[in-house]
């Protein structure tokens, strides 16, 4: 696409094969793994590259993607075994001496090609009520007072797109498809520690069930898989905090 | 004749539902009005994307509202500032109600769990953006209210949040693609939705007393942009076939600050912090042409500037071809702290790390201030004064004009809530009263046609190099910078690119999840827009906010202080744009403010 200033300051274009795991239901009964060269440039992103197969080679390769820029949480998938965006990881940044291997995340049904389905995975956040739960109005009918100290406490899980590379990079999740997975700790994170929310030890006894947070065995691999940079592994270890000693207090006037 | 059916009746293979209001588009503006309709009357929204995956998501800076936490403020600055900044092409009723209401707006997302930042006081924080001041210009002010530099993912977050909580009914992954008009008594009545499900390639037929358009812009009509792949304008390219007007198509935002040869967004809300654009010598360009508010100047002078600077030799770069965003002075505290999401951004796509070295950066196409007509109450126009009952459009396909000739900065996340809620509860309302409008026979014929034609088409023209071309084009001639020529240039472009089309080939046939296809639909809302705007664009001949023409420099009030308001009125294939487009021209409301000349 060689758009990018860095390139058209002397970086050429070389080949690239990609190895993509292709899946169309009406016609496979299995998945097929295919190649594809594509001409890339280094600071190119793998969905650039997945775009100039289906628009270049293969309209019928099939992916989600809108945004981009790693914001809308459309494009996890498995890039050479590991949970990432395709529109976050720059060719420059793989090691390019060796084909790319792309497929679609693990643990969740797969639909066709890099498309998984997403409801089971969007059924565990719903579960943990992903809203405010404050009756307490205002007095002044303004805004609720926060302090900046109390808003800093669950900042990190208010970064969570949503895009399941952490709940489909986890082992406990591929054998027990029942276990919340680490987004919806993440998202009940955001709540439990919000000093506005009110429903705490409602959250915290859902993921305190068998299918809740003590069945993770913190291998780290969702932290490791976030592409928000989110404390994954040490939000649940607050959640398993909080249920055995309450939800801490954070003074206001900090 | 009309169609009888059962909700969720499926008949030759055709599913019908009936809902009280159906909202097309689950970002910001139709979730917004969801929240409202969905407790009081039976919704469904329906979404191409996962409601979490709108482009509301990418919104950075800030929410414009005069709570006046950090300083004096009052709501009737901000309108003033409204106007201006739209270079007086806005309707100044509507900008009222915008800046009134904002103060709400802001407020009902906090209560409803949106985590802004705080003041010391544990308030709303709130910062500087482009062209909002201190009483009618004296100062920049701060206004935006903001969450960090994802003041937008926070916002689409909080409000499918409460989505959730309510309990409204999504259909994730449908694409609407037509828009059903009955004749009842010689008039055409909006009677349904028809959408394409994604996963099984079936149809859905949804009859509604009211329809809510929310689907947002079409930015994807230019190569560089800040948009996403999705924003192809299909609600306002649905509206548009149906014979239904758009206004205002020629006004596109150009956005000063995105990355260099990428398009994405940095935020203004960078300079709202005190970022800086300099030059090849470094020099602070903005001091020459704005002097008062500088580098907050609204974005169509700084975009303008840019260009400027970079035509006249002083660009920056081994081409001398972009400008240098300089964030070095903020510190890694700020950046890290109230911009980490750019700063990440300009390290991950150009390796440059703001806390060290300025960012490349060039105008990005960002936002269409045109769209579909409403009024105040966000009911679609039919022409100038007459509204078509039942039918709604909010956020960045809807044109009030809150946003006249060039929106200013945070005032699109404001649009989309307030406007948002609005339609939400104006369609329920109307809902409550009204009853449905009958089917015609066989309302999905349409569609079917049109998904069959473009799933077996095996023409030569292939969609990406079409698309390609187009975008393209469009940013060589139709961007911050316009004349007649260029605009003759693009107009012949589209014309053959729309031929071409018509012998296009796409290679998925199968009818689950294939993409193939929608791109294609896609492509085809792209090519209808893009010539709606570059006809609505050469027959402006003055130079207004967003729309620059190099021929006609000045702003000529006399002759085109008014709105554009364009219909498809023939054949949409035949060759020349003006044998099927006819152009029209709508009062602009002025209340309190006399256009002046613009001085920053
Ligand atoms: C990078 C970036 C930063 C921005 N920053 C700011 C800012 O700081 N402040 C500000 O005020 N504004 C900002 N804006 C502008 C603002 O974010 C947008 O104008 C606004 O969010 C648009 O909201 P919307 O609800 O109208 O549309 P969107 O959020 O784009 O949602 C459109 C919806 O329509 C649906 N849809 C589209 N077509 C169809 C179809 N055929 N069938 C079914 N559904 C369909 C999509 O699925 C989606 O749910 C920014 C814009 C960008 C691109
Ligand atoms: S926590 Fe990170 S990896 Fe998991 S869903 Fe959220 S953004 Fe994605
Ligand atoms: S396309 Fe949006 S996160 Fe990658």
């Amino acid at each position: 696409m060689a758009d990018n200033p860095s390139v058209e300051a002397g970086l050429s274009a070389f080949t690239v094969t990609l190895i993509i795991r292709r899946f169309d239901p009406e016609t496979m009964d299995e998945p097929v793994w295919k190649d594809y060269d594509v001409e890339l440039y280094p600071t190119d992103r793998v969905l650039d590259a997945l775009h100039k197969i289906k628009w270049e080679q293969d309209g019928s390769l099939t992916f989600r993607r809108s945004c981009a820029h790693g914001i809308c949480g459309s494009d996890a998938m498995r890039i050479n075994g590991r949970n990432r965006l395709a529109c976050k990881t720059l060719i420059k940044d793989l090691d390019i001496t060796q084909p790319i291997y792309v497929e679609a995340i693990k643990g969740l049904p797969l639909e066709k090609d890099l498309v998984v389905d997403m409801e089971p995975f969007f059924a565990s956040y719903r579960e943990i009520q992903p809203f405010l739960i404050a009756d307490a109005k205002p007095k002044d009918g303004k805004e609720r007072i926060q302090s900046v100290a109390q808003r800093e406490i669950f900042d990190d899980t208010t970064k969570c797109i949503l895009c399941a590379a952490c709940t489909s990079s986890c082992p406990v999740f591929w054998t027990d498809g029942q276990y919340f997975g680490p987004a919806a700790i993440v998202n009940a994170h955001r709540f439990i520690f919000d000093s506005r929310d009110e429903a705490a030890k409602v959250r915290l006894d859902i993921l305190n069930d068998k299918e809740g947070v003590w069945r993770c065995r913190t291998t780290f691999n969702c932290t490791e898989a976030c592409p928000r940079g989110i404390q994954v592994t040490q939000a649940i270890a607050e959640v398993k905090n909080a249920i055995l000693a309450g939800k801490p207090a954070i003074p206001a006037g900090v | 004749m009309s169609m009888e059916f059962q909700d969720g009746d499926v008949i030759d293979g055709v599913h019908y539902h009936q809902y009280d209001v159906v909202i097309v588009g689950a970002g910001g503006a139709g979730m917004r009005a969801a929240i409202e309709a969905a407790p009081k009357a039976r919704t469904a929204v329906i979404t191409k994307l996962y409601p979490t995956r709108s482009h509301t998501g990418a919104a950075q800076g800030g929410m414009a509202a005069a709570l006046a936490n950090v300083e004096e403020d009052s709501w009737e600055w901000h309108t003033f500032d409204t106007v201006k900044g739209g270079d007086y092409l806005v309707d100044q009723d509507a900008a009222e109600i915008l800046a009134k209401e904002a103060i709400d707006a802001v407020l009902d997302l906090e209560n409803m769990g949106l985590p802004f930042n705080r003041t010391p006081e544990g308030r709303i924080d709130q910062r500087r953006f482009g062209g909002h001041t201190r009483d009618h210009g004296k100062a920049p002010v701060r206004r935006a209210c903001y969450a960090a530099d994802r003041t937008g993912h926070m916002i689409l977050q909080t409000l499918f949040q409460n989505c959730v909580k309510l309990g409204v009914e999504f259909y994730n992954e449908y694409y609407a693609l037509d828009l059903v008009m009955t004749k009842v008594k010689g008039v055409d009545r909006p009677s349904a939705v028809v959408a394409y499900e994604l996963a099984t390639g079936e149809i859905h037929v949804f009859q509604a007393k009211s329809i809510v358009f929310a689907t947002g812009g079409f930015g994807k009509i230019y190569k560089t942009t800040s948009n996403a792949h999705t924003l192809t304008g299909d609600g306002v390219g649905i509206v548009w076939r149906k014979g239904l007007p758009l206004e205002d198509m020629e006004f596109f935002q150009f956005h000063p600050t995105g990355l260099a040869g990428l398009g994405i967004l940095l935020t203004e809300g960078a300079r709202g912090e005190g970022a800086i654009l300099r030059n090849a010598s470094g020099e602070r360009f903005m001091e020459r042409y704005a002097p008062t508010i500088k580098d907050l100047a609204p974005r169509d002078i700084v975009s303008r500037c840019m260009v400027q600077e970079v035509a006249e030799g002083r660009g920056a770069g081994p081409h001398k071809d972009y400008v240098l965003l300089d964030c070095t002075h903020l510190g890694a505290e700020v950046l890290e702290t109230k911009l980490p999401d750019i700063t990440e951004f300009a390290r991950t796509y150009l390796g440059v790390d703001p806390v060290y070295e300025p960012v490349p950066v060039m105008p990005t196409a960002h936002y269409a201030m045109g769209g579909i007509p409403t009024n105040v109450k966000a009911e679609v126009l039919r022409d100038n004064d007459t509204i078509v009952p039942g039918l709604y459009a909010a956020g960045e396909c809807a044109c009030v004009s809150v946003h006249g000739s060039n929106r200013l900065g945070t005032n699109s996340l404001l649009d989309i809530n307030v406007f948002g809620k609005r339609a939400g509860n104006n369609a329920v309302e109307y809902a409550e009263s009204a009853s449905f409008v009958p089917l015609p026979d066989d309302p999905a014929k349409g569609v079917r046609e049109l998904v069959e034609r473009l799933r077996t088409s095996d023409g030569s023209e292939r969609i990406g190099a079409l698309r390609k071309e187009l975008q393209d084009e469009m940013d060589r001639n139709a961007q911050v910078f316009r004349t007649d020529e260029s605009l003759a240039r693009v107009t012949e472009t589209i014309h053959s690119l729309r031929e071409r089309y018509q012998n296009i080939g796409i290679q998925d046939r199968g009818r689950r999840f294939n993409t193939d296809l929608l791109e294609a639909i896609e492509l085809g809302f792209l090519l209808d827009l893009a010539e709606v705007v570059v006809f609505s664009a050469r027959n402006r001949k003055e130079s207004r906010g967003g729309h620059m023409r190099d021929d006609y420099p000045d702003r000529d009030d006399a002759t085109y202080m008014k709105h554009t308001m364009a219909y498809l009125t023939g054949d949409p294939h035949s060759a020349d744009a003006a044998d099927h487009i006819t152009l029209d021209w709508k009062p602009v409301v002025v209340t309190n403010y006399q256009p002046m000349e613009r001085k920053y």
